[in-house]
């Protein structure tokens, strides 16, 4: 799975996108971000608070219990400020 | 028609190009978002726009053609930079063509509300107190709401 990260998240976890191999317990969107606030510190202080992340599959805004597949594309960020 | 770009745009050309020769157009609407230089008390001394490639233009793709599909549009454009912009800069160009008005000027409205609330883009302010990332705002949220009932 393709993992992109923007704005203060990609700043807090340190990088802009990365491939991960998805564990079989992985199916959902809040599967995926519970299992990415255990990969370190700086996923857990980045993920801390889900109210203000938001989650795109495949280029699409999608709730917690969208599934994920090994080949989307998953995008985290904050609210969006455009305009 | 949308476009995503780091480059400035000349407004007056911009529009004609979408309305020339169009003469059942009766009405254009334009709207231009421009960097301030201030914000929360502090100065602002430049904004980076960041936004998600690829998501960016399918989201823009479809609130125009929902706009499209609410009111009798005969044009339509947005178009909307990136990269690091200072004070006075244009951001955001919203253009609406109708042969009346109304729906001209409730569509560009319209545009403009669902920008701020579904288009990937964040914005890194410079300001006197250090840099600080724009937080989405309850207001935006409510203005593009308003639209959803009808």
């Amino acid at each position: 799975m393709k993992l992109l990260y923007f704005a203060w998240l990609r700043a807090k976890i340190g990088t802009s996108e990365e491939m991960v191999e998805l564990p079989a317990e992985v199916t959902t969107v809040g599967n995926l971000l519970e299992w990415l606030k255990r990969r370190g510190p700086r996923f857990a202080d980045a993920l801390s608070d889900a109210s203000v992340v938001r989650v795109a599959v495949n280029q699409d805004y999608v709730p917690w219990d969208h599934p994920v597949r090994a080949g989307d594309e998953v995008a985290l960020f904050p609210p969006v400020t455009g305009g | 028609m949308i476009r995503v770009q780091r480059e400035d745009f000349d407004v007056g050309a911009e529009i004609a190009q979408v309305t020339d020769g169009r003469h059942e157009i009766g009405g254009i609407v334009s709207f231009v978002g421009v960097v301030r230089d201030a914000a929360g008390g502090d100065r602002i001394g430049a904004m980076t726009l960041e936004h998600y490639p690829g998501m960016t233009e399918k989201k823009l793709d479809e609130i125009e053609a929902e706009a499209r599909r609410r009111w009798k549009l005969d044009a339509s454009l947005i178009i909307h930079r990136y990269g690091r912009l200072e004070p006075g800069a244009r951001i955001v160009l919203v253009v609406t063509a109708s042969s009346h008005r109304q729906a001209a000027f409730e569509a560009c409205e319209f545009l403009v509300d669902w920008l701020k609330t579904k288009a990937p883009f964040w914005k890194l302010e410079e300001t006197s107190a250090g840099p600080r990332w724009v937080e989405a705002h309850a207001g935006d949220d409510e203005a593009a709401k308003r639209w959803v009932a009808e």
